[in-house]
């Protein structure tokens, strides 16, 4: 009956603190008013997100975020240093695929949007049975640098967060 | 407003001035479209973040209280790039590139876009 009112308890805080941040102030009306939104909107949307995550150590989603805040600022120099300072026809850019440990749709999603917003990466598609990802990588001499890499850097912190 | 208030506001609009023009100058400078969707997803990123973080100082400075605002736009930013990149680069992978020019997966079945989902 709890899992049928508040099928996404999690998504349901969401909902709510983004509701007060684009409200901007703390009353009690735009409180009520969050809260019936982020009780609606998961009821709404539950039949298109019939499974619930598991969130399995919620300290190690701090410590993943500020990594990848962390890494985007790093990027946007890297990415800016080769758009300046390299020769069109000596950016050699690589296909990479990567084998995927992680099983559950949305560990997968947060790592390929992590794969995208950081260091010289974009990944564009999965494999039909969701094995691997295929990444783009705007200029590397090394592929399986970058694979390993990212399977050691974001993958494993993944996989702790949601198992 | 003091100094130091104008000072970090007129230094992240400068640095979110030039990751702007490099981001758009890669959208010119790189040549396939692969290539090219590297460009506004990063460099831009620090683009837009420098304003924003400008705009909170700015509202903090003024009326002295934190603005969460730029942080939602953040929050959105992160999570429609990735997104939009991605549907860019399956459609024009669809479109231009052959499976052969592709590194093979690493497990039994070949890329989403060339080949079927197994049955489950």
């Amino acid at each position: 009956m709890l899992t049928r009112l508040i099928p996404h308890p999690l998504l349901s805080v969401t909902l709510l603190l983004v509701w007060l941040g684009l409200v901007n102030t703390l009353t009690l009306g735009s409180v009520i008013l969050g809260a019936v939104i982020g009780l609606i909107v998961p009821m709404l949307t539950a039949a298109y997100w019939p499974e619930r995550p598991k969130i399995g150590k919620p300290l190690r989603v701090v410590e993943y975020v500020l990594i990848v805040l962390w890494d985007i600022v790093v990027a946007n120099f890297q990415v800016a240093a080769i758009l300046l300072f390299r020769r069109t026809q000596n950016i050699r850019s690589k296909w990479i695929p990567v084998p995927l440990d992680l099983t559950s749709a949305e560990a997968i999603t947060v790592l390929a949007g992590t794969i995208t917003m950081t260091p010289g990466t974009v990944s564009t598609m999965l494999s039909a049975d969701g094995t691997s990802i295929l990444v783009h990588c705007l200029h590397t001499d090394d592929p399986d640098e970058v694979r390993d890499t990212i399977k050691s850097r974001y993958e494993r912190r993944l996989k702790e967060i949601f198992q | 407003m003091n100094f130091v208030a104008e000072l970090l506001i007129a230094v992240s609009l400068v640095i979110s001035g030039i990751f702007g023009f490099v981001g758009s100058f890669g959208l010119v400078k790189l040549t396939s479209t692969v290539q090219r969707l590297h460009a506004p997803t990063k460099a831009t990123t620090l683009g837009v973040g420098g304003i924003l973080v400008a705009s909170m100082i700015f509202f903090y400075a003024k009326n002295g209280h934190l603005s969460v605002h730029e942080l939602l736009i953040t929050l959105f930013l992160f999570l429609t790039a990735p997104v939009t990149a991605s549907f860019i680069a399956k459609t024009y992978m669809a479109r231009n590139v052959s499976k052969r020019e592709l590194p093979e997966t690493n497990g039994k079945y070949g890329w989403s876009i060339y080949d079927d989902c197994p049955d489950t």
